[in-house]
């Protein structure tokens, strides 16, 4: 892994930048119909870019625009040179493809390393992959970025909780990569096993991503594993986990700004903002072969934190997600993301980590329900403390966001436990999907 | 002082059948259940013959179960036996949260109560001249 490129002078990234954004923008006009149908109509010249400051001239691209275009359309180079192929879950519509070269696995494997070198990790680690293997970006890019790091790679995919609790504990696992529900599912499991993760495990890092967590979720799954909890970033559309990740710090991700361009817009208006704002993020491969992407709006919500990182590195951060448009609920005219709950709920020990929210309409107003299981350590005897509870979450909930939630305090192991990307929202509400 | 099994149960169909069923395959033997309920859960409390194993084994089973202390208090089992007690306990300033009442044996009928400090409070009720149960006795 090359280390230097993490701290050169940012003139030099973005020197890299515009060298590979030209390339790739000739590339796709070239190969890609459907770039060059895009560029012609909204009458963007790919040949007339001079800075980074005239991609803002170029036209967005969608989700939508990949399912189009699915499965093979928007590869820019020959099937031959094509060596893997990964899909999204396709979950609230038709899978999008993603398409990889030789050097696109290669720089996946490079980005996705940066995380373990900004665990502190080297090759004397043991990596323990519990992301779902295939299809899911999540396995194989951590894989290939634990052997690019050239840790020991134990790839057991997502699964078998106990089975996975037994390698962390004889194999000695030193980083965990896999999705944050999933780490806190295997952290309780194995104290209900009456295992002691600081004596048992030898975790030092986790590289935990696919869907947001908020900062309670993480200082939980800290407490409980003994490590330091590293938010990844990256989407399927552009690459996988590693299009940003955060350094020991913990103060923002840092993109990898030598293979993706990032800017934020106002999802309204498409409008780019200033560094410091909070909007929707755009992504534009740089130096991808197969299936480059322009100005891809991601739909997550983040910003780019300004300054610069106190470790030394010089590639620009962006905050942590709080979550996708996608997934942002409007309550009664209140914008609202899954993650702002959850940070509120984590400050009660009375519950446990796992909840669900439940969208119903009663009448014409819709109804939110959040979810919760008692604590083992809670002493539910009396009618009172568990009405108190629901009372004092309510609150909670209603001075943060605003709006009021209802609280229903349900069965233990009655909310589905994840081994992959956690299902938080319940949408029951008819003909609103 | 006996010990009670405090369950919490969504208010859904089959699952006190389903807590039931749990206890019965253990050979655990039920003296009292009583339901307190609202429209989302409820709580079962309930007296028996081995109130630690039935916790190990509706916690195996996944279900959220506590042992809280209660007084069980014996009066004679006769128009106003109770209401002589609880104006004893008003005289003892004695709170109740909560209580239930089962008899058998048709002489005599006995009065669970969760109050503040069941230690002392029992003390204060057996000083008083009344009869409590231990575990031993059911």
């Amino acid at each position: 892994m090359d280390k230097t490129v993490l701290t050169l002078p940012h003139e030099e990234i973005e020197a890299i930048q515009l060298e590979g954004l030209k390339k790739t923008l000739a590339a796709v006009y070239e190969h890609v119909d459907f770039y060059k149908q895009l560029f012609d109509e909204a009458g963007f010249d790919p040949y007339g870019v001079e800075s980074l400051d005239d991609l803002k001239k170029a036209p967005f691209t969608t989700k939508q625009d990949l399912r189009d275009n699915y499965p093979y359309k928007l590869f820019a180079v020959p099937m031959k040179d094509v060596r893997e192929i990964h899909m999204s879950s396709g979950t609230t519509g038709i899978a999008t493809v993603g398409g990889y070269t030789d050097h696109d696995l290669e720089i996946w494997g490079e980005c996705f390393a940066r995380g373990i070198e900004y665990a502190d990790g080297d090759e004397n680690d043991i990596c323990h992959v519990a992301y779902g293997y295939g299809l899911f970006t999540g396995g194989l890019g951590a894989h290939y970025g634990s052997v690019n790091m050239g840790c020991t790679t134990i790839p057991m995919s997502a699964g078998n909780t106990e089975r996975q609790i037994r390698v962390l504990r004889e194999m000695g696992s030193t980083i965990i990569c896999c999705t944050p529900s999933y780490a806190m599912h295997i952290a309780d499991t194995a104290i209900e096993m009456g295992l002691d993760p600081e004596k048992d495990f030898h975790l030092r890092a986790g590289i935990h991503g696919a869907e947001p967590f908020s900062d309670n979720f993480r200082a939980e799954l800290e407490r409980k594993l003994h490590y330091k909890a590293l938010d990844i970033y990256g989407l399927t559309e552009t690459m996988g986990p590693g299009v940003a990740i955060e350094c020991m710090e913990q103060t923002g991700l840092h993109l990898a700004e030598d293979h993706f361009i990032a800017e934020i817009i106002n999802p309204e208006t498409g409008e780019v903002l200033p560094d410091g704002e909070w909007g929707e993020l755009v992504l534009t491969t740089v130096d991808r072969e197969a299936t480059p992407v322009i100005r891809y709006r991601t739909r997550d919500i983040t910003r780019i934190l300004p300054g610069t990182c106190a470790c030394g590195r010089t590639h620009k951060r962006i905050d942590r997600l709080h979550g996708r448009t996608d997934d942002m609920l409007i309550i009664r005219g209140v914008n609202v993301f899954p993650s702002q709950i959850e940070d509120v709920m984590e400050t009660f020990t009375r519950v446990s980590s796992w909840y669900q929210i439940e969208l119903t309409r009663e009448e014409s107003l819709d109804i939110v329900t959040l979810k919760v299981e008692p604590d083992p350590s809670f002493d539910l005897d009396g009618m009172r403390a568990i009405e108190k509870l629901q009372k004092e979450i309510q609150d909670a909930l209603r001075s943060a966001l605003s709006v009021s939630i209802r609280v229903k305090i349900v069965e233990p192991k009655s909310i589905p436990r994840s081994e992959g990307k956690a299902k938080r929202v319940i949408d029951k509400r008819e003909g609103i999907k | 002082m006996i010990q009670q099994i405090t369950v919490f149960l969504e208010n859904k169909p089959g699952r006190l059948a389903a807590l039931c069923t749990t206890l019965g395959d253990a050979g655990i033997n039920m003296d009292a259940l009583t339901i307190a309920e609202t429209s989302d859960y409820g709580l079962i409390r309930i007296i028996c013959d081995n109130p630690k194993r039935a916790q190990e084994v509706l916690q195996q089973e996944n279900y959220r179960a506590n042992i809280t202390d209660v007084v069980a208090v014996s009066v004679s089992n006769k128009p106003g036996g109770l209401a002589y007690l609880l104006n004893k306990l008003d005289d003892l300033k004695l709170n109740i949260e909560y209580g239930y009442c089962f008899s058998f044996k048709g002489e005599t009928a006995f009065n669970v109560l969760k109050v503040e400090d069941a230690q002392a409070a029992e003390a204060a009720i057996v000083n008083a001249g009344y009869t409590v149960l231990e575990q031993k006795d059911l």
